[in-house]
């Protein structure tokens, strides 16, 4: 077994470990990244579309250039790729690695999670019928295009509107595979009105709200699903409709990836790992960034949210004293998701929320003060803000809302 | 003297492998294209006690004894086996009474240690069970395994030893000629000494075609939901059995997720191949297995699925002698658990019959894929050491390797699905969307496939079609 110790640990060399590592080295920690896969990047390197870098580099970047320019910023650290944590003990101090090179115990000052996310499968749905192949993930199907040049069908449909299916669809298109539409169970879009109208508008792809599949057909290669309308996620009888279809992409959710620490530090509700405005968990001396913290809109976000966890997790490290939590927040009406439950009320921080239902307006509140005018709110886009403490009382509990307001 | 095996599911694996410690020619046929994917693949995969069958059943002599059988075989097969013991939970007075039937009825089977127990004893067993049950039927006997890997070991171990087997190759017929019989395959003409028909739910019609009348099956359908839950229960978990049958458990798998199901669905005896789940099937399992266990949590579905279980009117196994041939037909509950005594008797007739020797050098012990996870530290290392590959992980949800991974080609995998049964890579959380390409690599690379080639299980069930533009 081999030792190792070094004063920051990050997991995961996605966009969130990417910015740890640089937060760290700006700190003159020793780094170090353990990766899964054979370099960083994550899933940046399969997202060849564009879109990225707007705020970090002020400019439209694709992924890999993302990743690259990035990366270019990063000199000084250390990594393991192809390496595996198999066991986190929070109160040694101790990592557990498996990697080809054998088991490693590394001992970490503070650690960094910045393990993204996972897709929710088609199948965890229970939708009934057969179990063809031919049914993706929009991440499978776009690794299998963008990185191994393989079409997944000739014949799709898009199951829910999250951001990566809305860009399959596309990809699926120019590509040359019929896509015959979207569909959503929702009454409203799961992704970015900016891929709704990019990726399915401008390709004339329908999308077919509150729709949503009730039966998959085929033994052994899917050869169609039947369709039906849904009202509050039922079923409408006399609503069903058959496809004829050879490729099922299913974008259907994301979830936070926290497997490894979920006993060790408390979870929200939605999976997500609860932090402050340090980006620090529950436990003292490790912090989250990311997509496991909460699910994003834009890589940019998790850049800046990685590279304040790797700062302040260096500064831990070395003994720094760091300010004690004087605020919780709480979820109030219209607020599905919040990014920072607490805060230390020290310094100014970003604030990104997600309401619950679309809302024409919505004027967003911090316990009786308005704080923000959101037209055409989506719980698909994230609702972004700054909350200073000399400007806002941030002790004790503090309740963020979004009220529904006529224009 | 050239012994036939009609189906490799977990009768036919291990009456297979019986046969090869004695000095005659055993081949194994297979309609599917790996073993253990029939009926073997898809059912509840317990280890039952033996309290639930009506004395002087078939059902009842080879339960219990099957049961005890599957500690040495395990040991020598090398296949994960857990004693959790089971409770039966009763609700209400009247179900007691049934389950003081079931008592007595496990005491004349010759089952061990089973006992009632208070509603108390046995909430401290299993805390998750429903507070409103007011007793309960323990036996610390009953256990899980999968059933499947019982099928590999066993065939593996017969090919060690000697066997051959024919897979993709459906016995369409039986006819006696002379001495001898002939199978007529998919793959041509077949002759031999003796002929056991296994063929699960297909076992009565080629009985048929052997002018061998049996009483006829029907498949009794089971749909299932998977949770990726562990240790919401301990044991294996029945509501006191009803007419219909045993009715809707929840119980933890052998891989440390959490079963609940089946529905007991008779289908047409024409609908043998119809494994699709229903609404009306899931919603069923739903609200029985929240019955007994109110924590279930949906929201960690992995999957659904179904199996179809052969069964008769007579509720029994049925095993037709006609000279040397034997039909083992009807392998309905408790099949699974019985199989290692059935296979014992029937080759033990056979060799009795036609005086067959034994075998000096049969080798009763299969190697088992190494399993890294489950390892201590210094095992993983040295390992690694010998073979770095066993470091990587493909699979992140169950942590298998790419070692693992080669080794389970090397055992016989050649699709996805025998790959995912050997190893439980894309069993987990992901349902394989992170490691299936990562898998498709390694079995290009083993095999020598392309991309286009690998399917996952059935020959028409590729994955990708075509290169991008």
């Amino acid at each position: 077994m081999k030792r190792l110790e070094y004063d920051v640990v990050i997991l995961g060399g996605g966009a969130a470990g990417m910015g740890a590592i640089r937060g760290a080295l700006s700190q003159n920690a020793s780094v170090l990244l353990v990766e899964r896969e054979a370099s960083t990047g994550g899933v940046l390197n399969q997202c060849i579309h564009n879109g990225f870098g707007v705020r970090v580099f002020k400019k439209e970047l694709t992924g890999p250039e993302y990743h690259e320019m990035y990366l270019e910023k990063l000199k000084g650290f250390d990594a393991m790729y192809e390496a595996t944590v198999l066991d986190i003990d929070s109160e040694s101090r101790l990592l557990k690695v498996i990697s080809a090179s054998g088991i490693y115990k590394i001992r970490y000052g503070a650690l960094v999670l910045a393990t993204g996310a996972r897709e929710r499968p088609f199948e965890a749905l229970r939708v009934p019928g057969s179990r063809p192949s031919g049914i993706f993930t929009a991440g499978l199907a776009q690794h299998f295009v963008n990185l191994e040049n393989r079409l997944p069908g000739r014949k799709a449909i898009v199951i829910g509107s999250g951001d990566i299916g809305l860009i399959m669809a596309r990809r699926l298109t120019l590509e040359g595979v019929e896509v015959e539409g979207v569909y959503e169970i929702m009454p409203y879009q799961g992704g970015l009105t900016r891929n709704v109208v990019q990726c399915l508008k401008d390709f004339n792809i329908p999308l077919h709200l509150s729709t949503s599949v009730v039966k998959v057909h085929g033994k052994e290669r899917l050869e169609g699903v039947t369709v039906a309308k849904f009202i509050d996620g039922n079923p409408v009888s006399g609503t069903e409709r058959f496809i004829g279809c050879d490729t099922l992409i299913a974008s259907v959710g994301l979830i936070p990836e926290n497997d490894l620490v979920d006993k060790e530090i408390e979870i929200s509700s939605s999976g997500g790992a609860v932090v402050d405005d340090l980006m620090r968990t529950s436990v003292d001396n490790i912090f989250a960034a990311g997509n496991n913290v909460c699910i994003h809109d834009l890589v940019d976000f998790v850049t800046v949210e990685g590279e304040g966890a790797g700062q302040n997790a260096a500064r831990v490290a070395k003994k720094e004293k760091m300010p004690k939590r004087v605020g919780i927040f709480k979820k109030g009406k219209g607020i599905r998701v919040i990014s920072i439950h607490y805060t230390t009320a020290t310094i100014p921080f970003k604030m990104y929320v997600r309401v619950d239902h679309p809302m024409d307006m919505a004027i967003l509140r911090i316990n009786d003060t308005n704080l923000k005018t959101v037209l055409n709110a989506k719980p698909s886009e994230m609702i972004e803000f700054t909350l200073d403490p000399t400007k806002y009382n941030l002790k004790g509990e503090i309740e963020l809302s979004a009220v529904e307001a006529k224009r | 003297m050239k012994i036939a095996i009609i189906g490799a599911g977990i009768i036919g694996s291990l009456i297979a492998r019986e046969f090869t410690k004695y000095k005659v020619e055993v081949e194994i046929f297979e309609k599917l294209p790996d073993v253990g994917w029939g009926v073997t693949k898809a059912n509840s995969g317990i280890l039952h006690a033996g309290y639930d069958d009506e004395p002087n059943t078939l059902r009842a002599k080879y339960c219990s004894r099957g049961n005890e059988m599957y500690t040495e075989l395990s040991e020598e097969l090398n296949f994960k086996i857990k004693r959790t013991g089971s409770l039966v939970a009763a609700f209400n007075d009247k179900e007691v009474k049934i389950l003081e039937e079931l008592l007595k009825r496990g005491k004349i089977n010759g089952v061990k240690d089973l006992r009632i127990l208070s509603r108390l004893s046995a909430l401290e067993i299993e805390p998750n069970l429903s507070r409103e049950i007011v007793a309960a039927l323990y036996s610390p006997n009953a256990g899980v395994l999968a059933p499947w890997e019982v099928a590999q070991a066993a065939v593996e171990n017969a090919l060690n030893n000697g066997a051959k087997i024919h897979l993709s190759t459906k016995v369409e017929s039986i006819f006696e000629e002379g001495e001898k019989y002939r199978l007529r395959t998919s793959k041509g003409i077949f002759l031999f000494d003796v002929v056991v028909n296994a063929a699960g739910l297909w076992a009565d019609e080629l009985a048929e075609s052997a002018g061998v009348k049996v009483t006829p099956l029907h498949p009794r359908r089971g749909q299932y939901i998977l949770l990726d839950q562990p240790n919401v229960v301990r044991t294996v978990l029945f509501p006191t059995p009803s007419r219909a049958g045993k009715g809707i458990l929840v119980l933890p798998t052998i891989h440390n997720t959490t079963l609940l199901g089946p529905t007991s669905e008779d289908l047409l005896p024409i609908e043998k191949e119809v494994t699709e789940t229903t609404a009306e099937g899931l919603s069923k399992v739903v609200k029985k297995a929240k019955k007994l266990v109110p924590l279930i949590n949906l929201s960690k579905t992995l999957r659904t699925f179904a199996g179809l279980r052969p069964e008769n009117d007579i509720k029994d196994f049925v095993i037709k002698r006609e000279s040397n041939m034997i039909h083992i037909v009807a392998t309905r509950s408790p099949g699974l658990t019985a199989a290692p005594a059935i296979a014992g008797d029937i080759v033990g007739e056979i060799v009795e019959k036609l005086n067959l020797q034994k075998k000096d050098d049969f080798h009763p012990i299969r190697k088992a894929i190494p399993k890294i996870v489950d390892m201590s530290d210094e095992e993983k290392e040295k390992l690694i050491s010998q073979n770095p590959s066993y470091g990587k992980v493909i699979c992140r949800c169950n942590k298998v390797t790419e070692g693992e991974i080669v080794e389970a080609i090397r055992h016989g995998a050649r699709t996805l699905d025998g790959v995912k049964f050997r190893t439980t890579a894309m069993f987990g959380r992901c349902q394989g969307s992170f490691c299936m390409v990562k898998i498709m690599n390694i079995m290009r690379r083993e095999i020598g496939e392309n991309f286009e080639e690998i399917v996952k299980n059935f020959p028409n069930s590729h994955i990708v079609d075509g290169v991008v533009r």
